[in-house]
C-alpha cells in the first residue's frame, strides 16, 4: 500500500494527568489554541498510571503517536508519581528501540495546569513529528485493521 | 446487559458552531449497550439535569455518558444527578467534546468525528464501570502537636480552645523553645518573656492540654483521623508528678560545671538543673552525662534534700501509645553550626558571638543579669561589629541557599538596643541588603539608622583577627565608599543562618511528609494550603516549614490549629472511592507496590487460603488502607502480577479507552 | 562593550558572574585592596558588563597576589580571583601590546615586590 504523505492522519493517543495536564489541556481550548484533532486525550489520575502495557495496547490497535503528559518535576500532584513515570518511560524506551518501533513516537511531557498554549504546541508539534514519521506498521496487529 | 444512556450537550453555541451534536447522538446510538442517546441546549441547567433524570428512571439506565464540557466543570454536577434518582454517581463518564474538541477544533466534519470518538471512548469505559461507595473512617478526638515552642503553644490553645484534647510533644525539660530566650521582640520591643510565659502557664492549665515534656515521638502509625502515635519519655530522674519545683536539690548539687544550654553554653548549670525559673513544667531533671550518682553511684545529696523524695535515680525511659486524629508539626529551627566558618574566627574568640548568644547576654535572666559584657573579660564592649548573612544566601557547602529571614530585624532590634543602653558604644552593622518587609519593620530598621545613629555599611566582612590586645580587628569593604576598612572592635556578632531543627528528618520519615532539600517541610500547596502537608492529618506550624518570625509563626500555628479543628470536629471522613485494591489470589507478595506508595498506604499481612487441592495455606498479600491510598496508581504499575488495579481507572477501562480510540 | 572579550574571559575563568549577590565579601577578604584600582567585586561586576579593556588597562590585574582568599570565602561560589586571572590572560594574549624584553626586567624589580607574587606565578604557571 502506498502511502500518501499529505493526507496521512495519525491517531495520536495523549495521556494527561488530571491534576496539571488534564487542565492545561482545558486551558488551551479556554484561550481557543488550536491543535490537531487528531490527538485524543484519555484522563489519568496521574502520568504514573499510565501502564506502559497501555502504550504498547495503543501501538497494537494502530496508535501512530502516543504523549503522555504530566506535572512537572516537583509538581505532583501525588509528589513522585511522575519521577516513576519518568523512569518507566525511560525503559520503555529502551523497550521500543529493541522491538524497532521509533522512540520518537512516544513523549513525554511536563505541562502544567496554567500551559495552555505549551499544550497546544506540543501537541501540534507532536502530531507533525508522527505524521513524517507516517503509519505505525510494526506492532501493529493486522487482525485490527479498519477495512 | 448494560443499558448506557448517552446525552450530548449543545452548550448554547460553544459545542454546537463546531460539532454536529444530532450527528454525535446519532453514531453513539448505534454502540452496544446504548438504549438513548439525546441532545439538549444546555445538559447542566436544571431542565437538562431533569432530562438525564428522566432517562435513568424510565430506561433503568445502568450507566450514563454525557458529551458536554470538562469533567472538572460539571463532573460533580451529573453525578448528583444521577445519585438523587438512585444511580451509584460513579457510573456517570463525561466526553469532553468542548474545552478538547469543539473550541480547539474550526472543521466541523473533523471536529465531528473527534467528538464521536471520545463519546465511544466513554462509553467504552462506562461498560466497565462499577458502582463505587465513598467508605468513611472514624476521626479520633485527640491532637498531637510536635514540639512545644510558642508554634506549638500556640496551636495547641487554639485547638483546647475548641474543645479537644491536645497532647504536646516536647523534647527539651520546658516548653517555651526559642522565644523563651529572646530578649525583647521586634518591632515593638516589648519583653518576649512577658507575652511568652502566660502563655506558657496557660497550655499547662488547660484541662484539654497534656505536656509530654522530655520526650520524643518514636513511632507514628495509621493514617489520617488515625494515628497510633508512641512517645518515649525519656528518664528525667525526678517523678515529675512528686516534684514541686522548689528547686533545693538543683542548690546543694555539687557538680557546677555543665555548659548551660539555655545560654548558649555562656555560663554552666548544675548536673540537676530546671532550664530557667519560668519553667513548664517546672520540674527537675537530672543530665545522666554529668551526675555522679548514675555516673559513678558516688552522691546521693539531691535525693538527701528533696523533701517531696521525686528523686529516682532507676528511673527508665517510659513508652506511652495514645491514638490521634491529627498530626501537627512544629519542631522549630536552630542557628547553624559557624564551625567551618574560620574567617569570622568564631571558634578562637570568645568575644565573636551568634545573636543567639548575645540575646542570652543582654537578657535579664542571662549570664550577666542583663548587663552586656565581653565574655572573654567581662568588660564593657564600646565597639560592636554585626555581620549579616553569615551562612544565609550561600551557593556553598558551608551555608544554606535561603534567606533566613528574620536576622535583618533582629540585628536592628539589637543594635537600637545596644545604642539606647550603651549611648557610648559605636554599632556597626555590615549588610548586604536590609530585607524588612512587615508591617512597621522598615520603620523600625529607619529608626535604628536615623535616631540611634547605627552605621549601616554596604558591604561584607572578609575577616575577622582577634589581637594580642584583646580587641578584635574586623576587615571589611565599604562598597558605597569603595574602600576596605578596618574596626577595632570589641565585640564581632555573627547573624548566623536558621535551619531546620535535625529531628525534623527522621521525623518526616515517620509520618511519610515531604521535606524540601534543606529539611523544611513541605506544603500541600505553596499558595493555597499553607499549613498543610501533602499527607492527610499532617499539619505544619511555624519555622519547621520556612524561615519565619513570631507574628507570622503564631499566624500559621492558629492557622493550623483551624485546619486541625476543621477535621476533629468530624465524626468520620469520608474517603475517595477512586481508590487502588489488590486481588488478593494474584498477588504474589512481592512488595513492589508497598516500595512505590508515596503515602504508606499499602500493608503486607498473612492470610489464609483455601487453594484448589482441599488444602489451606498462608500467603502473604498487600492490602490497601482506602482512608490513607489517594489514589494516584503509582502501585498498579508497579505490580507484576496485575493484582492491583485502581477503581474508577482500571486497567480494563482505560485499555477499553484505548481500543475505542484506535479504532 | 566587547563581547568576544567577554566572551573569552567567562570561558577561560569558567566562571559565572550572574552569581554575584554583591555581597562584597571579596573585596572585604582581599590582602592587596589598596594596591588595587579596581577591586574584586568590581572585577566580577566590570566582566557582567563587558568593560574588560578598562581592567585590562589598569595595574590592578598585576597587583591580584592570587591569594584564593575570595574565592575560599565568596558565598555564592564566585571565584573572583579566577575572573582576575582570565583577565590578566587576556592582556597577555593581547600581541604587541604589554610586552616586555628581558633586559628592561632588572630596572623595574622592586624591593617591595611580596614573596608571595613570585611564588603564586610560579603556582599558576607551573603544572
Amino acid at each position: 500500500m502506498q502511502v500518501n504523505d499529505n493526507n496521512f492522519q495519525p491517531v495520536i493517543v495523549a495521556f494527561c494527568c488530571n491534576w496539571c495536564s488534564y487542565a492545561g489541556a482545558d486551558l488551551s481550548g479556554t484561550n481557543r489554541l488550536n491543535y490537531p484533532t487528531n490527538v485524543k486525550i484519555i484522563r489519568v489520575p496521574c502520568s504514573c498510571r499510565v501502564n506502559p502495557m497501555f502504550i504498547l495496547r495503543a501501538f497494537q490497535k494502530g496508535a501512530d503517536g502516543v504523549i503522555i503528559c504530566g506535572c512537572h518535576p516537583g509538581d505532583c500532584h501525588y509528589t513522585s508519581g511522575n519521577y516513576y513515570t519518568r523512569r518507566r518511560i525511560t525503559l520503555l524506551y529502551s523497550m521500543l528501540d529493541f522491538l524497532g518501533i521509533e522512540r520518537n513516537r512516544t513523549r513525554l511531557e511536563w505541562v502544567s495546569a496554567a500551559e495552555g498554549a505549551k499544550f497546544a504546541a506540543t501537541m501540534q508539534q507532536f502530531t507533525e513529528d508522527v505524521r513524517k514519521l507516517g503509519p505505525n506498521r510494526r506492532l501493529e496487529d493486522l487482525r485490527c485493521r479498519k477495512q | 446487559m448494560q443499558r448506557i444512556g448517552v446525552f450530548v450537550c449543545h452548550c448554547g453555541t460553544n459545542i454546537a458552531a463546531t460539532v454536529d451534536v444530532k450527528a454525535v447522538a446519532e453514531a453513539l446510538s448505534h454502540e452496544p449497550g446504548v438504549v438513548i442517546s439525546q441532545d439538549y441546549q444546555y445538559m447542566c441547567s436544571e431542565s437538562g439535569q431533569n432530562l438525564v433524570k428522566d432517562a435513568i428512571k424510565e430506561h433503568k439506565l445502568t450507566g450514563v455518558v454525557v458529551c458536554s464540557c470538562s469533567p472538572r466543570m460539571h463532573e460533580n454536577t451529573f453525578r448528583k444527578a444521577a445519585a438523587s434518582v438512585g444511580l451509584n454517581p460513579y457510573l456517570v463518564e463525561i466526553a469532553n467534546i468542548r474545552e478538547q474538541c469543539s473550541w480547539i477544533h474550526k472543521d466541523i466534519a473533523t471536529a465531528t468525528d473527534k467528538a464521536v470518538i471520545l463519546g465511544k471512548a466513554a462509553v467504552a469505559k462506562v461498560h466497565l464501570n462499577a458502582p463505587l461507595t465513598a467508605g468513611e473512617s472514624p476521626v479520633a478526638k485527640r491532637a498531637l502537636v510536635i514540639g512545644g515552642g510558642i508554634a506549638g503553644i500556640q496551636t495547641a490553645l487554639d485547638i483546647a480552645e475548641a474543645g479537644f484534647d491536645v497532647d504536646i510533644v516536647e523534647k527539651k525539660s520546658t516548653i517555651g523553645g526559642k522565644m523563651a530566650q529572646i530578649d525583647k521582640t521586634f518591632p515593638t520591643l516589648d519583653c518576649a518573656a512577658c507575652i511568652l510565659t502566660p502563655k506558657m502557664v496557660e497550655a499547662s492549665q488547660n484541662e484539654h492540654i497534656t505536656i509530654h515534656s522530655f520526650s520524643e515521638v518514636s513511632e507514628v502509625k495509621g493514617f489520617v483521623g488515625n494515628f497510633t502515635v508512641t512517645i518515649k519519655k525519656k528518664a528525667r530522674y525526678v517523678d515529675e508528678v512528686k516534684c514541686t519545683g522548689c528547686g533545693a536539690c538543683v542548690e546543694k548539687c555539687p557538680m557546677k560545671k555543665v555548659p548551660n544550654e539555655f545560654n548558649e553554653g555562656l555560663d554552666n548549670r548544675h548536673a540537676v538543673y530546671i532550664p530557667f525559673a519560668q519553667a513548664v513544667p517546672k520540674v527537675a531533671t537530672i543530665d545522666p552525662n554529668y551526675c555522679m550518682m548514675l555516673k559513678n553511684g558516688k552522691c546521693g545529696i539531691c535525693s538527701k534534700v528533696c523533701t517531696a523524695g521525686a528523686i529516682d535515680y532507676k528511673q527508665q525511659d517510659r513508652f506511652i501509645e495514645q491514638k490521634y486524629g491529627a498530626i501537627i508539626v512544629a519542631t522549630g529551627f536552630n542557628p547553624i553550626n559557624l564551625d567551618k566558618y574560620d574567617e569570622f574566627a568564631y571558634n578562637q574568640c570568645p568575644d565573636v558571638v551568634t545573636s543567639l548568644e548575645l540575646e542570652r547576654l543582654m537578657n535579664a535572666a542571662g549570664p550577666n543579669g542583663g548587663t552586656l559584657l565581653r565574655p572573654s573579660d567581662k568588660t564593657h564592649p564600646h565597639t560592636i561589629v554585626f555581620v549579616q548573612c553569615v551562612g544565609s544566601r550561600c551557593d556553598d557547602e558551608k551555608g544554606k541557599p535561603y534567606c533566613s529571614k528574620i536576622c535583618c530585624m533582629y540585628t536592628a532590634k539589637h543594635a537600637m538596643l545596644i545604642r539606647e543602653k550603651y549611648p557610648d558604644t559605636e554599632v556597626y552593622v555590615f549588610y548586604i541588603d536590609v530585607r524588612t518587609p512587615g508591617k512597621n519593620f522598615d520603620e523600625f530598621y529607619r529608626r535604628a539608622v536615623e535616631q540611634y545613629n547605627v552605621h549601616y555599611i554596604k558591604g561584607m566582612v572578609g575577616k575577622v583577627t582577634p589581637k594580642s590586645d584583646g580587641k578584635i580587628d574586623v576587615q571589611a569593604s565599604d562598597l558605597l565608599s569603595n574602600e576596605q576598612l578596618h574596626i577595632n572592635a570589641d565585640m564581632v556578632v555573627l547573624a548566623a543562618a536558621i535551619e531546620p531543627d535535625k529531628t525534623a528528618r527522621p521525623l518526616a520519615t515517620m509520618l511519610t511528609t515531604q521535606m524540601d532539600t534543606n529539611d523544611f517541610f513541605t506544603e500541600a500547596h505553596p499558595k493555597l494550603r499553607p499549613v498543610e502537608s501533602a499527607t492527610a492529618g499532617i499539619f505544619l506550624s511555624g519555622a519547621c516549614q520556612g524561615p519565619k518570625d513570631i507574628p507570622e509563626t503564631v499566624a500559621q500555628a492558629s492557622a493550623a490549629a483551624a485546619k486541625a479543628i476543621g477535621l476533629l470536629v468530624k465524626n468520620s471522613i469520608t474517603c475517595n472511592p477512586c481508590v487502588a485494591h489488590s486481588d488478593e489470589l494474584l498477588c504474589n507478595g512481592c512488595s513492589s507496590c508497598e516500595k512505590v506508595c508515596p503515602y504508606g498506604a499499602i500493608t503486607y499481612q498473612d492470610k489464609e487460603f483455601r487453594m484448589p487441592d482441599r488444602t489451606t495455606a498462608i500467603r502473604r498479600v498487600a492490602s490497601v488502607n482506602p482512608a490513607v491510598c489517594q489514589g494516584c496508581g503509582a502501585c498498579t504499575v508497579a505490580c507484576p502480577s496485575g493484582a492491583m488495579d485502581l477503581n474508577g481507572f482500571s486497567n480494563s477501562q482505560i485499555m477499553a479507552e484505548v481500543d475505542a480510540i484506535c479504532k | 562593550m566587547n563581547k568576544n572579550l567577554k566572551e573569552q574571559v567567562l570561558r577561560s575563568s569558567g566562571v559565572n558572574v550572574l552569581k554575584c549577590m554583591r555581597c562584597g565579601k571579596c573585596s572585604g577578604t582581599c590582602p592587596s585592596y589598596d594596591e588595587m584600582e579596581y577591586h574584586p567585586h568590581q572585577f566580577v561586576y566590570m566582566v557582567e558588563k563587558g568593560d574588560i579593556d578598562t581592567l585590562m588597562n589598569s595595574n590592578s590585574v598585576y597587583k591580584c597576589l592570587t591569594c584564593f582568599a575570595c574565592v575560599e570565602r565568596c558565598p555564592r561560589g564566585v571565584e573572583p580571583a579566577k575572573v582576575v586571572e582570565a583577565v590578566r590572560l587576556a592582556a597577555v594574549r593581547q600581541q604587541g601590546s604589554n610586552h616586555l624584553s628581558p633586559v628592561q626586567i632588572p630596572d623595574m624589580l622592586d624591593e617591595d615586590l611580596p614573596q608571595q607574587a613570585i611564588v603564586t606565578a610560579f603556582r599558576k604557571y607551573a603544572k
